[in-house]
C-alpha cells in the first residue's frame, strides 16, 4: 500500500505544484464564471424572478441561484481541459513518463483524475470565496458539507473528459468538444434557470434537462451547499463516475491513437 | 541472464506492418547500438518496450520478466529516456526527479538519498532548484538519465536521445552513457540513426522496415574491408548521405565511427562471411542469413 500512497501523493504534489507555477491559468478560470455572476445575473435579474424552491427557504436573488452552477461550470471545464491535454501528453509529454511507470494504468489514471480534480475544487473555493464578498453566502457550513459533492463531480467530469477525449484524434478537436459537449451540457441544464422555468418554455426541453447529468451535478451541489441531501443528484452522479471512469480507463490506450491514425 | 530480450516480436498499425519477427538479446552490462533509419520501426520497438503499446505477438523480457505476464516487475527494471523530452519545464530538476520516484513508489527518505547520489553522478548537484526551462539541452538530458536511474533499473533505454543536441553535446552524452555503462555495469540500449554514436566494440543491431537485418558485433556484422556505413547502407539501403566514410578504426575500440556518408549505391558485394545477418527482408534481396 505505501507504494501506492506514494505514487498518488506524488502525482498530487506534481499537480499542485504545476497549478502553483500556472498563476494565469487560475485566474482565467475565475473570470468566466465571475463574469456570469456580475454581468450575466445583473442582467437577467429582472427578467428571471426566482420562486421558493428546493434547497432555498425563502426567496433568493438570481446571482445567488446561478451561483452552485457556475462552481460546476468550473469543474466542467476544468475537467474537459485537464483530460484533453491529458491525451496530448499521452502521446508525446510527460503521460509517457506516468505510463511507464510499473503501477498499473488503472491506478495511474485514476490518480490523474483525483489530482485534477483536487486542484479543481481550489479554484472552486476560491471563486466561493469571492462570491460569498459579492453578497451571496451559503450557510458557513454548507460550504464545508459541499466539499465532497463538489470533488464527486470533479471526478464525475473528469472521467467523462477523459472517455471523450479518447476519441478524439487532435487536441484541435476541442473546439468541436466546446460546441457539442461543454455548452449543451451547461445551458441544457438547471445551471442557470430552475428547471420549471424551462417547463414553461418546452416540454421536451425539460426533459433533456431532466436527464442532463449536469443538472444532478448542479443540483447535488446546490442542496449540500444548503445542507440538504439530494438523493437522486447522488445516485446518479456517483453511478456515472463509476462508469464514466471504468469506461475511460478502459479505452485509454496510446496505441488506440497511432492506430486511428494508420487507418 | 540478457537485460533484454526480445522474440518474434510483430506489430501492426492496421494492414501496415510496422514490426516483423524481430528477435535480438542485449546482454548484461553491454553497449548495444540499435542502428536504423528513419521509419525502420525504432519508435514502434521502443513503444512495445516501455509497454505504451500493447504486445501483439511476440514475447518481451526485461531482465528475466515478461512484460506481458509480469509488466510491473518488467518495467520496474527498465530506466527509459524517451527521444522527445518529457520533463515538466515549469518544475525544478528536483521537482522533476521526486515524481519520477513516487511514479516508482519509492519512500521519501530513499527518493532523497537517491536523487542526490544521482544528481551528483549526474553534475548537477548546482542545479537541482533550477527549473527545467532553464536547462540548456544537454543538461536536460542529462537530468532526464539521473531520472531513469532513480529506481536502479537493469536496462537503460535511450531512444534517439541525443536528437536536437549540437554536436559537442550529443558526443558528451554518448561518452556519459558510455561511462555509466562501463562504470556501474549498466545495460543500454542506445538507438539512433546516426553511425557517429555506434563504436566499434558495440553490440549491434541493425533494424530496417520492421526487420532486423543484422546484429552482433561492429566488426561482424561488417563484410571484409567494409566499415561502418557502408554495412549500413549495404544493409539498409540507406546512402543518402554523399561524402566517403572513414574506415572504421578497429584497433581503436573507443574511436567513434563517423557519421552514416556510404557514397550512393554503396555496393552490397562482399563475401557472406563474419556479418550475422538476420530477419533480412525477404521482399528486398538483401542479404540474408
Amino acid at each position: 500500500m505505501t507504494i501506492y500512497w506514494e505514487c498518488l501523493r506524488g502525482i498530487v504534489l506534481r499537480e499542485w505544484l504545476r497549478f502553483v507555477q500556472q498563476r494565469s491559468r487560475f485566474f482565467s478560470a475565475l473570470v468566466r464564471p465571475l463574469l456570469w455572476l456580475v454581468v450575466f445575473a445583473a442582467g437577467f435579474r429582472a427578467a428571471l424572478g426566482i420562486a421558493i424552491i428546493e434547497p432555498y427557504d425563502t426567496y433568493i436573488t438570481y446571482e445567488t441561484y446561478i451561483v452552485p452552477g457556475l462552481a460546476c461550470m468550473i469543474l466542467l471545464f476544468n475537467g474537459m481541459q485537464g483530460s484533453l491535454s491529458m491525451v496530448y501528453d499521452r502521446e508525446m509529454g510527460s503521460m509517457r513518463v506516468l505510463l511507464t511507470s510499473p503501477l498499473p494504468r488503472s491506478f495511474l489514471l485514476t490518480s490523474k483524475l483525483l489530482a485534477t480534480a483536487l486542484i479543481s475544487l481550489l479554484q472552486v473555493y476560491a471563486f466561493l470565496a469571492i462570491a460569498w464578498f459579492y453578497g451571496v453566502q451559503p450557510p458557513p457550513l454548507g460550504l464545508i458539507v459541499a466539499l465532497p459533492a463538489l470533488l464527486l463531480v470533479a471526478l464525475m467530469l473528469s472521467a467523462l473528459g477523459l472517455l471523450l477525449s479518447n476519441g478524439i484524434r487532435q487536441l484541435e478537436n476541442f473546439a468541436g468538444v466546446m460546441n457539442f459537449v461543454i455548452f449543451p451540457m451547461f445551458f441544457l441544464s438547471s445551471a442557470l434557470y430552475p428547471l420549471w422555468k424551462m417547463r414553461e418554455a418546452s416540454e421536451w426541453l425539460y426533459w433533456i434537462c431532466a436527464i442532463n447529468p449536469f443538472t444532478h451535478a448542479v443540483e447535488l451541489v446546490r442542496n449540500a451547499l444548503y445542507l440538504r441531501l439530494a438523493p437522486t443528484a447522488l445516485v446518479v452522479c456517483l453511478g456515472l463516475t463509476l462508469l464514466f471512469s471504468l469506461l475511460a480507463v478502459i479505452s485509454f490506450n496510446p496505441q488506440h491513437a497511432a492506430l486511428r491514425r494508420a487507418a | 541472464m540478457n537485460a533484454l530480450e526480445v522474440s518474434d516480436l510483430g506489430f501492426a498499425y492496421g494492414t501496415r506492418r510496422a514490426l516483423d519477427g524481430v528477435s535480438f538479446t542485449a546482454a548484461q552490462g553491454r553497449f548495444t547500438a540499435l542502428l536504423g533509419p528513419n521509419g525502420a520501426g525504432k519508435s514502434t520497438l521502443i513503444a512495445l518496450l516501455t509497454r505504451l503499446y500493447d504486445l501483439q505477438q511476440g514475447q518481451i523480457q526485461i531482465a528475466g520478466f515478461g512484460l506481458r505476464e509480469t509488466p510491473r516487475k518488467a518495467l520496474a527494471r527498465l530506466g527509459v529516456v524517451f527521444q522527445q523530452s518529457t520533463l515538466d519545464l515549469d518544475l525544478t530538476v528536483e521537482q522533476n526527479l521526486r515524481y519520477h520516484a513516487a511514479l516508482h513508489g519509492m519512500p521519501r527518505a530513499l527518493a532523497t538519498e537517491r536523487i542526490e547520489l544521482e544528481l551528483q553522478r549526474q553534475q548537477l548537484g548546482e542545479r537541482r532548484r533550477s527549473k527545467v526551462r532553464e536547462l540548456n539541452g544537454g543538461h536536460r538530458r542529462r537530468v532526464e538519465i539521473a531520472r531513469a536511474l532513480l529506481h536502479r533499473p537493469d536496462l537503460l533505454l535511450l531512444d534517439e536521445a541525443s536528437a536536437g543536441l549540437d554536436p559537442a553535446s550529443r558526443q558528451a552524452l554518448n561518452q556519459h552513457v558510455r561511462m555509466l555503462c562501463q562504470e556501474q555495469g549498466m545495460s543500454v540500449l542506445w538507438t539512433t540513426h546516426l553511425l557517429d554514436e555506434v563504436h566499434a566494440d558495440d553490440d549491434l543491431l541493425v533494424l530496417n522496415r520492421g526487420r532486423l537485418v543484422a546484429q552482433g558485433s561492429v566488426a561482424s556484422v561488417a563484410l571484409d574491408g567494409e566499415d561502418l556505413a557502408a554495412s549500413f547502407a549495404r544493409l539498409t539501403g540507406d546512402a543518402t548521405q554523399s561524402a566517403p566514410a572513414p574506415a572504421l578504426q578497429r584497433g581503436n575500440p573507443a574511436a567513434p565511427v563517423p557519421i552514416l556518408t556510404a557514397p550512393a549505391g554503396a555496393p552490397a558485394k562482399a563475401t557472406p562471411a563474419a556479418a550475422h545477418h538476420t530477419n533480412a527482408p525477404h521482399d528486398s534481396g538483401r542479404e540474408t542469413s
